[in-house]
């Protein structure tokens, strides 16, 4: 085997630990967001939240180590950028629409 | 004509050409998503008071498919690493996982989506609500023919025959709603004790077919929760079985492109992992907003 080669090697078996890493984040994720579901808090608001805040940690580990997007190219970030933007835009119009609703519903 | 840019970086991207066209596909996806989410938005704000659905599907079907999900994200990565480590045994067997995986995915839903449709709602004569499982279907529509599934048109009235299902009734409708919350006629511990086991008591009820005033089973047609659940659900789904072929595909006949070139085989096999971390992403937002909020 190469040098080159070998070093290819000990540089993948460094991101396969990674990838496991990620996997049993991702598995504690689950069971967390499951479990504090389960948490009467004040408003559901807060249940809300915090369901999100997890399920968007957990988004950011897959599309970030998985999809490798923490180390692509500059492409793919101005891809990303501009849907980053209009999702952006799709919910702030959603959010304005709302203006027609009676606020106190969102503790549904 | 020779597909350009398959494995080399194209000058002006500093990428293969099918990397840039599956980010631009998976954007497209995210606005299609993203207008589904919109919607379900708007609809559980806009529902009445009380009348937006809790507790409706079975957290532990949920949880074990977002594990199933999670754990083909892995295998299907540990497939691509394989081939740039150039183990084609494990790049096989990681993506039969993958496969299997999908297609437990598949049943686990199928499971969940044929529990909604043999799941009723009968409104009765007296003003009570009838809420079960079909075990006995004897009703007949007016016109005499059986009734089949779904919902039921007003010409169908009044029905004969009758109907056995295993649920309960309950004097107001918004008690079918909010499964997760405590029930007002119990104390605190007897109820904590029936969310412990995950459902009210049910038992075996007979209706017959006069009594009942309208049915509709738990299908898209139900309510706007139904709706929106299936609509999200079922084009996920839907994702999941595209995955599942261009996969199964990619480790079976599509194979053989690793004996000739190796390194576009290897591109391939990474534009479909991301597609399916996609799908998986997808779901990490649809479990709890769907079967935990």
């Amino acid at each position: 085997m190469s040098d080159a080669h070998a070093h290819e090697h000990d540089n993948f078996s460094h991101h396969i630990r990674r990838y496991l890493y990620v996997f049993f984040a991702l598995i504690i994720g689950t069971i967390f967001t499951v479990w504090a579901s389960f948490i009467h808090f004040e408003s559901r608001a807060i249940n809300i939240a915090v369901a999100l805040v997890i399920a968007c940690t957990k988004a950011f580990l897959v599309a970030g180590f998985f999809m490798h997007l923490i180390s692509e190219k500059k492409m793919i970030y101005a891809i990303m950028a501009f849907t980053a933007f209009f999702f952006a835009g799709l919910m702030a119009l959603t959010l304005w629409s709302m203006g027609d609703f009676p606020w106190h519903t969102v503790r549904h | 004509m020779e597909i350009p840019y398959t494995t080399e970086a194209r000058p002006d991207t500093g990428l293969y050409n099918a990397k840039v066209g599956i980010w631009l596909f998976l954007a497209s996806e995210v606005m299609l998503f993203g207008a589904l989410f919109s919607t379900y938005i708007l609809l559980r704000v806009g529902a009445p008071e009380n009348l937006w659905p809790h507790g409706w599907l079975d957290v532990r079907w949920g949880t074990a498919n977002t594990i199933v999900l999670i754990t083909s994200s892995i295998t299907t990565v540990m497939a691509w690493a394989s081939l740039k480590l150039n183990q084609f045994s494990k790049f096989k067997f990681y993506h039969a996982c993958t496969v299997l995986l999908a297609l437990t995915f598949a049943g686990i839903k199928s499971i969940e989506y044929h529990d909604k449709f043999v799941h009723y709602e009968m409104s009765l004569t007296d003003g009570k609500f009838a809420d079960g499982h079909m075990v006995e279907n004897k009703l007949l529509k007016a016109d005499g023919t059986p009734v089949s599934f779904a919902f039921l048109e007003a010409k169908d009235f009044p029905l004969t025959g009758y109907a056995v299902i295993k649920g309960h009734e309950v004097e107001k409708r918004e008690e079918l709603y909010d499964l997760n919350a405590p029930h007002p006629k119990k104390t605190e511990t007897e109820s904590q004790a029936e969310a412990a086991k995950g459902h009210a008591e049910h038992k075996e009820i007979r209706i017959e077919g006069p009594q009942i005033k309208g049915m509709s089973s738990y299908g898209p047609w139900h309510n706007t929760y139904t709706a929106i659940y299936f609509t999200l659900t079922g084009l996920h789904a839907l994702h999941v079985i595209g995955g599942a072929i261009v996969i199964g595909f990619l480790w079976g006949p599509g194979s053989k492109m690793w004996k000739t070139d190796p390194e576009r085989f290897t591109n391939r096999v990474e534009i479909s992992g991301l597609f399916w971390h996609f799908v998986d992403l997808v779901w990490i937002f649809l479990f709890p907003v769907l079967y935990l909020l």
